[in-house]
């Protein structure tokens, strides 16, 4: 079998370009990749062209000002981008500012650790191959259910989506920011 | 101090991730993950999901001034708005509803004490303090009410819940949580519905205390 390239991924480079040292080249590149993205993502709900664009705006300037509590030992930038758009296309639309858990900031003294994030990065992919797998049915089901567009009644997820590597190694990562607060309880 | 053994379950979460909980709920989900490493990993597993699907998402051209527009933006002073940091028991979730602010008690009776976050239609989130060895009034549920210990503990029929645990009733619930002996229990509690008490007068008292 041939050797996989094992590099971090764009998005996840840019961000952390944006996040370290205010790149504006960085921004720019983030936001030809994303913008398109999430105008078309927003819009799959049903929400009109200018409000989706109203939208788009606010979650990229949430991005640059936010970038310093972005963590790649994490996060992918694009899962770490979806939930700020879902925050606020939410807060946007039904005026309601959504309760967020208390975010673990990164010592900034702390050294990357590349396998760490190379490992989100792979479980990232095994994720979208097995999203690109699935039944159109189900695929469907996910589309509503991330989106927001069932209650949280109707959402019964059992994809067989492989999330508890995932889950697994986002712990990993975590483990990193906790063991102060973990010492404490 | 124990380990967390309830915790949110997975089809919550991707809801609270979606956003498709219901505010009162959220608070309580996102109080929960900041104190559970386990759910905030479950947490992180659903974003990647939606990022996934977000990365694969048809794009849609935007307008051709707009990137122009956000660059002009980016040196814009931002209004700091206030940030609320864990205090004490109190996650941030919460400080935040408080507004940085001690809770204020209401006395419900034998020493049973609430302080009411928020309320919006029939939902509502309130922090609900029961001295050592006290019981809540016999109650149901005509909807959800989820329930996170933040200090002490409490028993009922289900089991016991300590700091960090979360209680999930639903209408099939009837249950009298009885707060163990040492601290005080302290609990963040969220309904979608009025609590409906089964003995007489507590529910005469329900629409003057809100419960
Ligand atoms: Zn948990």
């Amino acid at each position: 079998m041939p050797q996989k390239k094992q590099e971090t991924s764009q998005p996840t480079v840019w961000l952390v370009l944006v996040r370290d040292l205010r790149d504006r080249a960085a921004f720019s590149e983030l936001f030809d990749y994303f913008a398109p993205r999430l105008k078309g993502f927003l819009m799959r709900n049903g929400t009109g062209s200018a409000q989706a664009e109203e939208i788009v705006q606010d979650v990229m300037l949430t991005v640059w000002r936010k970038a310093s509590m972005f963590d790649p030992h994490r996060a992918q930038a694009s899962a770490w981008i979806y939930q700020i758009a879902r925050n606020r296309q939410i807060d946007i639309i039904r005026k309601e500012n959504r309760p967020v858990p208390e975010e673990l900031a990164q010592d900034p003294g702390s050294e990357p650790d590349a396998s760490q994030i190379l490992a989100i990065d792979q479980e990232a992919e095994h994720l979208k191959t097995a999203i690109e797998q699935l039944q159109p049915d189900q695929k469907d089901m996910i589309q509503k259910a991330y989106l927001g567009d069932l209650t949280h009644k109707e959402i019964s997820i059992q994809t067989g989506l492989p999330l508890g590597t995932v889950k697994s190694r986002i712990r990993l990562g975590l483990r990193r920011l906790r063991k102060e607060l973990e010492g404490l309880r | 101090m124990n380990a967390i053994t309830h915790h949110i379950p997975d089809t919550m979460i991707a809801a609270y991730v979606s956003g498709n909980l219901p505010h009162p709920f959220a608070m309580v989900v996102a109080a929960h993950i900041s104190l559970c490493a386990e759910c905030s990993a479950s947490l992180g597993a659903h974003q990647a999901v939606g990022g996934a699907l977000l990365e694969r998402s048809d794009n849609v051209a935007v307008s051709s001034g707009m990137k122009t527009d956000l660059m002009a933006m980016l040196d814009t002073p931002i209004r700091s708005e206030p940030i609320f940091d864990a205090k004490g028991i109190f996650p941030s979730p919460v400080m935040e509803a408080l507004k940085g602010k001690p809770p204020r008690w209401k006395t419900l009776g034998m020493g049973v004490k609430q302080s009411i976050l928020t309320e919006v239609g029939g939902g509502s989130v309130r922090l609900i303090y029961i001295p050592a060895g006290q019981a809540v009034p016999d109650h149901s549920h005509s909807g959800l009410e989820l329930t996170l210990v933040l200090q002490g503990s409490f028993s009922d029929e289900t089991g016991r819940f300590g700091v960090g645990d979360v209680e999930i009733g639903d209408e099939n619930l009837e249950h009298t949580p009885i707060a163990d002996a040492g601290d005080a229990c302290i609990c963040l509690a969220a309904t979608d519905a009025p609590l409906q008490f089964s003995s007489f007068l507590p529910r005469l008292l329900q629409p003057i205390f809100r419960i």
